[in-house]
């Protein structure tokens, strides 16, 4: 059975994968909709926590979803609605 | 831009002796010794198991948690030092020209450390479990890079890899560019390799102390000299053109980098290696000799010296012979206070370069420690306790493993 990713989940494994830029509170609404850019999340952060969903929940995103999902809002509903893989 | 030579505006550093310029100056002075036991790793089954480690380093605190897993240890020990630069040269990067001010570091293996655990996840776990961050955590560069974004310096950049030499020849390269045109540099180096993997590229060269008492590990000029112990941290140093600095206000420099050499050693054959006394051809006296030629000096300008401190018999001869041959027998003050720290790679000279600023900014000059004297037919004047000075200049020498050399002049 797959452990599913909601929001408290997904901000937790990004502060554990890429940190959390001063002054972001990932807690906050703004933060669903801000662009990652703009709370210090480049590429690489993505690659890392996308990295981490697919080894620890069995998760497999296409890899345009690092460059697609510009916002958290957008990363989630991805994961939400991709596939598993067999592990 | 000047025609002078260019000013230091600003230091920071993070080295076994202190976290910060005053803390790392203060137990220099005191001769108190930062060498001990590695504890960074199990190296029980290594013959050489002492380092100067940096200690009370708190990563959560002083590096921002965006940085923390993107850095190798030693690239947040050069964020710690370069914000202190910065603060200490009063630098405001809003403020000055964005593509004015640039990085030039020191470096030798890069993130080490860090490129050693993903390696290991690598082979251990498989390629899904290595950090996106290797791709640039393990790089010569990470230090430059990471100094230049977190502060803005968008300025000609680069990174010099000439193992201990590199923390002079990032300087010359700083100076180089300033003279091109370009008003402030962030330069110096601080390094680190106290894993497995960087353990072993030091023991590959059999240089390495097998010491097991920190107080005989590192004996530069000792009769009793029997390798080096490897340390881990460095200096970085705020270099301006002087009237850039003096346009933005800047009241009080450490000192001016009057001049600046390096040399290569050719290849030696196993016959010329045997009987070189000078150990590569006299490549550290041609340094020396151009680095103070370049800074319009003579020998006897020269204060004091600070020595590149080799501790292997053969190489510490050299450097003797050629500081005695441009100075004359005993002619000239010799430290080497990284006795206290081990030899930092490519953060070792850059400190060296601090510690030479501030010698001369408090008329000091620190210890070399655990070498009561100099070995027979050594003929330098070994500084053995904190000795007062007049000296207005300073000469920093350093080698690098296969025929680095560089020599810097400083003038305060």
């Amino acid at each position: 059975m797959a452990q599913t990713i909601d929001r408290e989940v997904l901000t937790r494994l990004l502060r554990e994968s890429a940190g959390v830029e001063e002054g972001v509170d990932l807690d906050g609404e703004e933060v669903l909709d801000t662009p990652f850019v703009e709370i210090g999340y480049d590429s690489l952060a993505l690659l890392q926590v996308t990295g981490r969903i697919r080894r620890e929940y069995g998760i497999d995103l296409p890899d345009d979803a690092v460059s697609d999902a510009e916002t958290f809002r957008s990363l989630l509903e991805m994961i939400q609605s991709a596939p598993v893989v067999a592990s | 831009m000047s025609a002078s030579a260019p000013v230091v505006t600003g230091l920071g550093i993070a080295a076994p002796t202190g976290l910060g310029v005053e803390e790392h100056w203060q137990a220099t002075l005191a001769g108190r010794p930062a060498i001990g036991q590695l504890t960074r790793f199990d190296a029980s089954k290594y013959p050489s198991r002492l380092a100067g480690e940096v200690t009370g380093f708190d990563a959560e605190a002083r590096i921002p948690s965006r940085l923390l897993p993107q850095t190798d240890r030693s690239t947040q020990f050069a964020l710690v030092a370069a914000e202190e630069a910065l603060g200490d040269a009063a630098v405001n990067p809003q403020e000055l020209p964005e593509y004015g001010m640039g990085v030039i570091t020191s470096a030798s293996g890069g993130g080490v450390e860090f490129g050693q655990r993903e390696l290991g996840l690598l082979w251990s776990k498989g390629k899904e479990y290595v950090s996106a961050y290797q791709s640039f955590a393990w790089f010569y560069a990470a230090n430059t890079g990471q100094i230049s974004i977190r502060h803005g310096l968008r300025g000609p950049s680069g990174v010099v890899v000439t193992d201990q030499a590199g923390g002079l020849d990032a300087i010359g390269h700083a100076r180089r560019q300033i003279r091109k045109g370009t008003e402030l540099v962030v330069s110096g180096g601080v390094d680190g390799a106290l894993c497995p993997w960087g353990w072993m590229g030091q023991l590959a060269t059999g240089l390495l102390s097998r010491s097991e008492d920190p107080a005989q590990g590192f004996l530069p000029f000792s009769a009793a000299a029997n390798g080096y112990v490897p340390g881990e941290g460095g200096a970085i140093i705020v270099v301006e053109d002087a009237d850039a600095a003096r346009a933005r206000g800047v009241e009080r420099e450490y000192g001016r980098i009057l001049g600046y050499a390096a040399t290569f050693d050719p290849r030696p054959s196993s016959q010329d290696a045997e009987n070189d006394p000078l150990a590569g051809g006299g490549g550290l006296l041609r340094a020396a000799r151009q680095a103070i030629a370049d800074a319009g000096l003579a020998p006897a300008d020269i204060g004091v010296v600070f020595a590149d401190a080799a501790g292997t018999p053969r190489l510490d001869r050299a450097e003797a012979l050629a500081i005695s041959a441009l100075f004359g027998p005993n002619g000239v003050p010799v430290t080497a206070p990284k006795t206290m720290t081990g030899r930092l790679i490519g953060g070792g000279a850059s400190l060296d370069v601090a510690t030479a600023l501030l010698s001369l900014r408090d008329h000091v000059i620190p210890p070399t420690i655990n070498v009561p004297e100099p070995a027979p037919g050594l003929a330098i004047d070994l500084v053995t306790e904190a000795r007062e000075t007049d000296a207005r200049t300073a000469l920093v020498l350093a080698r690098g493993y296969s025929g680095f050399n560089a020599a810097l002049v400083v003038g305060a």
